[in-house]
């Protein structure tokens, strides 16, 4: 559909609705609008974003196909719960700043979810349009429309009332998602919150893994921006467990309340013969040195390597096996073969970046996965040996297990590894506060409300889910600032 | 937070120090920790070096470094008064300190630097020390004094022999191996080549050797992975495990092959930069 068509078909409808209703009939007759994009080929050759965003027409289009249903059953689908239907009739009605304001009552990073959420298994995944059409890919794009409304955001300098000062301290360790939203919600409510961040730079796993192309770091940024304005403190360089410990924060500094959000952060790797040869990276390394790092410019003014490749081969079958493979492709990799050992429907990437990377020329070998990394004198990576897998019986995670096949071996000339098979939890935490309760895999056991075994400390996000999404922790970091903001406030209550 | 360079010195042709500012760092190292700095936030390289000393009650801590490629250039143009972007610290495991009786503290070129914390640690401790320091030429030895000041020995060594003994420090090392009593312990730092080179002898005479790895880091948290190395063949991380590693495990040659990983790209910035210095007259 041209811009022109789209004008004119929403000209169309919105003549039809000065008289009557739209049908479910009619709305269904209306095209799912494509999500706009650079050029596949062009677009390697660059890291800025790969979506540009919908035009207004096609905002309110996409909206219109929403069937305004009673029971809304797609907020069930989001961890948040924002009033999905509400904000899409607003955006169908052209009310777009009302729209966002719907949107930030139970999200506070819309243009950051609106973009990397995986609507498919979540609010998308339950709406009726797409179960109609046994696809969540024709659902209404709920997520694109958040993204529309959010970029739109006239009132940027707008920041959030604080209440009056409280005088109690809270200390939010990580800047990720979780982190943001806790550090937002406990400074609202007058609290003085420091959030503590390893790295030199805010923003987690959103500033240093999701690429550029992916989710550009001004909006990331902007976020940030809010946080200091609204006066919230941020110390960089700052590692807990480190530089100082839970405990020195609480006994020492003053912090009355304590919420962790430090993330995964251990790159797990395969365990297999080779992995140490110069020419493999975990994800997490690729990724930092081209997104925190900017190796992308290197010799151009950053001064941080990565290894210059002609071939790569990924492993892995997630979102980050996806955005390791798309930015080795615009480091200047002339083939980059992404391995999986299951199939594309087992794959947990976002059907998206699956599509994107593919659009891209990223070579899928599904059913493969190395066996051993081949290096030469120099220890350089020249080739990987693979098996062949096929699939069994379901697993504990309700997927088909990978059965590999004797005698299968094969090769495959590269020259740069990627493991892109996940994240555990960094022990680094748990080394250096007793007390404190963890899971057998090393995760922080919590309440409902987020509240660890330690008095007056919270957590959440993926130290708590396992390698979870942006959404699901800024969701917990919701859940832990109220509770946070009902601990103090019982602390601080007048004892009679 | 800042991190200015309250002083600074050259010790040699290519070997600096300075006191920086950083409260939290100096209140919190303990021997063998190390600080990941970064010069500026946007395009500057990360990179681990030692905290030679620390003075909580100033809130300083000092670092020394061989100028290499770009980043400890740049770092050895900067002038009291500058302030780094990041420090960030401490990191890597302390060093195991305790009474073990004789040590020999084995230091190569500017692996002086992180020896000398964990020296006077051992000393304190009350250990009686053996220090054999070595470098290329008289030129290159550096932290010659401080060792002095706290070593029941020092043996030198010079490659070219203008100064001290000529020889490589492996060759004083085997002979204090060979003594009676023996040692009881010994601690390298250096060069990956000449750790290799001790760690041979001392294992023929079994004698616990350990050594502080400085691999390529990236984020010094253990995030990244990008500093592993094989210790009996299995895949540890330097900046979380380490730095300190049982010698005669550690898989040097591929160390050392990883560490080259990027050479030809850090020559490449590290000419880039030369030939700024010499455009804005800093090399004059
Ligand atoms: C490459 C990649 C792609 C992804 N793509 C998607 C996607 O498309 N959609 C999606 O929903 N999710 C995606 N995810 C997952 C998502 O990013 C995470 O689930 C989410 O960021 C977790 O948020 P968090 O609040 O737990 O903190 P994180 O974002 O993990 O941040 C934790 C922060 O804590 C800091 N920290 C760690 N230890 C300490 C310490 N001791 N002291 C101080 N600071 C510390 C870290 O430096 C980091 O900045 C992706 C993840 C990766 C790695
Ligand atoms: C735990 C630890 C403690 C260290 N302590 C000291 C110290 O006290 N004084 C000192 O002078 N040096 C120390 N180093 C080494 C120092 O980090 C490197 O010399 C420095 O990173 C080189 O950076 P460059 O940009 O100047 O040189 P580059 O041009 O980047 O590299 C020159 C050489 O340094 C090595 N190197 C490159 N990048 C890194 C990196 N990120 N980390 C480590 N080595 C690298 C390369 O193998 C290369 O041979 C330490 C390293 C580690 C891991
Ligand atoms: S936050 Fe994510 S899950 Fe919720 S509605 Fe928006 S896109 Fe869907
Ligand atoms: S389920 Fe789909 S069609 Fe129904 S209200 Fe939600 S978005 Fe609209
Ligand atoms: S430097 Fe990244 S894990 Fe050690």
């Amino acid at each position: 559909m041209t811009e022109k068509e789209r004008q004119q078909l929403l000209q169309q409808l919105l003549e039809k609705q000065k008289t009557d209703k739209l049908t479910p009939a009619n709305r269904y007759k209306i095209p799912p609008q494509d999500m706009p994009a650079q050029d596949p080929i062009k677009r390697t050759s660059n890291v800025n974003e790969v979506a540009t965003g919908y035009t207004e027409s096609q905002a309110r289009l996409e909206a219109m196909r929403c069937l305004q249903c009673k029971k809304a059953p797609c907020i069930k689908g989001c961890p948040v719960q924002i009033k999905i239907q509400d904000f899409v009739a607003a955006i169908a009605d052209g009310h777009f700043t009302r729209a966002l304001s719907i949107i930030k009552e139970n999200s506070l990073l819309p243009a950051v979810c609106g973009r990397v959420c995986p609507q498919e298994v979540q609010c998308q995944q339950t709406c009726t349009v797409g179960l109609k059409y046994k696809d969540p890919t024709k659902a209404v794009s709920i997520g694109r429309l958040e993204r529309f409304v959010a970029d739109l955001d006239q009132n940027q300098d707008a920041v959030p009332a604080v209440a009056p000062e409280t005088g109690t301290k809270v200390a939010v360790i990580g800047s990720g998602p979780g982190g943001i939203v806790t550090a937002a919600d406990t400074r609202r409510a007058g609290h003085d919150v420091t959030i503590f961040e390893a790295f030199h730079k805010p923003g987690g796993v959103m500033v240093y893994g999701i690429p550029e192309f992916r989710l550009p770091k001004a909006i990331v940024q902007k976020e940030i921006d809010v946080l200091t304005k609204m006066g919230v403190k941020i110390v960089p360089n700052f590692i807990v467990g480190r530089t100082r410990t839970i405990e020195q924060l609480m006994t020492e500094d003053g912090f009355d309340a304590v919420y962790i959000g430090v993330g995964a952060g251990l790159p797990r790797f395969m365990g297999i013969e080779g992995e140490s040869l110069v020419g493999v990276y975990s994800a997490n390394e690729y990724l930092t040195r081209t997104n925190l790092m900017k190796a992308y410019d290197f010799g151009k003014g950053a001064d941080t390597p990565i290894a210059l490749s002609k071939r790569v081969a990924v492993i892995g079958g997630g979102n980050v096996t996806m955005d390791s493979a798309r930015t080795a492709l615009r480091l200047g990799a002339e083939k980059v073969y992404l391995l999986y050992r299951r199939t594309e429907k087992e794959m947990p990437a976002r059907i998206e970046e699956v599509h994107h990377a593919k659009e891209e020329g990223v070579e899928f070998h599904i059913l493969q996965s190395p066996k051993r990394i081949i290096g030469d004198q120099n220890s350089h990576v020249t080739a990987i040996e693979c098996l062949k897998y096929r699939l069994g019986e379901l697993d504990e995670s309700g997927r088909r297990r990978p059965i590999p096949i004797e005698g299968s071996e094969f090769h495959i000339d590269v020259d740069t590894v990627i493991i892109a098979i996940g994240n555990i939890a960094n022990p680094l935490i748990r080394q250096t506060t007793p007390g404190l309760q963890f899971n057998k895999w090393g995760n922080i056991i919590v309440d409902e409300n987020c509240k660890t075994s330690l008095q007056g400390v919270y957590a959440g996000g993926d130290i708590v889910l396992g390698a979870a999404t942006v959404i699901l922790a800024m969701g917990q970091g919701r859940i832990a600032a109220a509770a946070i903001n009902q601990h103090l406030e019982k602390k601080s209550a007048p004892v009679s | 937070m800042s991190h200015k360079i309250l002083s600074k010195r050259r010790l040699s042709e290519d070997v600096f120090t300075a006191e920086i500012e950083a409260p939290l760092v100096a209140q919190a190292r303990k021997p063998g920790q190390f600080v990941i700095i970064s010069i500026n936030s946007e395009y500057s390289e990360r990179i681990p070096l030692t905290i030679a000393d620390a003075d909580p009650e100033r809130g300083t801590i000092r670092l020394i470094w061989q100028r290499v490629g770009k980043t400890t250039a740049e770092l050895a143009d900067m002038q009291q008064g500058d302030e780094i972007a990041n420090v960030t610290g401490p990191l890597g495991k302390p060093t195991h300190i305790e009474n073990f009786g004789t040590i020999v503290c084995v230091g190569g070129g500017i692996g002086n630097a992180p020896l000398l914390p964990i020296t006077k640690a051992l000393k304190k401790a009350g250990n009686k020390i053996i220090s054999i320091l070595g470098a290329r030429n008289k030129e290159l030895l550096v932290l010659e004094d401080d060792f002095a000041a706290i070593c029941d020995e020092l043996i030198i060594t010079t490659d070219d022999g203008s100064y001290g003994r000529k020889a490589l420090v492996t060759e004083p090392l085997k002979e204090v191996c060979q003594r009676d009593p023996k040692s009881d312990q010994v601690v390298v730092i250096g060069p990956a080549i000449m750790m290799k080179f001790c760690c041979e002898v001392t294992k023929q005479f079994n004698i616990p050797t350990q050594v502080s790895l400085n691999t390529i880091m990236v984020d010094a948290t253990g995030m990244c992975g990008g500093c592993r190395v094989e210790i009996d063949g299995k895949a540890k991380f330097v900046c979380v495990d380490g730095p300190e590693f049982d010698g005669h495990k550690v898989d040097f040659d591929l160390m050392i092959k990883r560490l080259n990983a990027y050479k030809d790209q850090e020559q490449q910035v590290y000419e880039q930069y030369k030939k700024h210095r010499c455009k804005i007259g800093l090399d004059k």
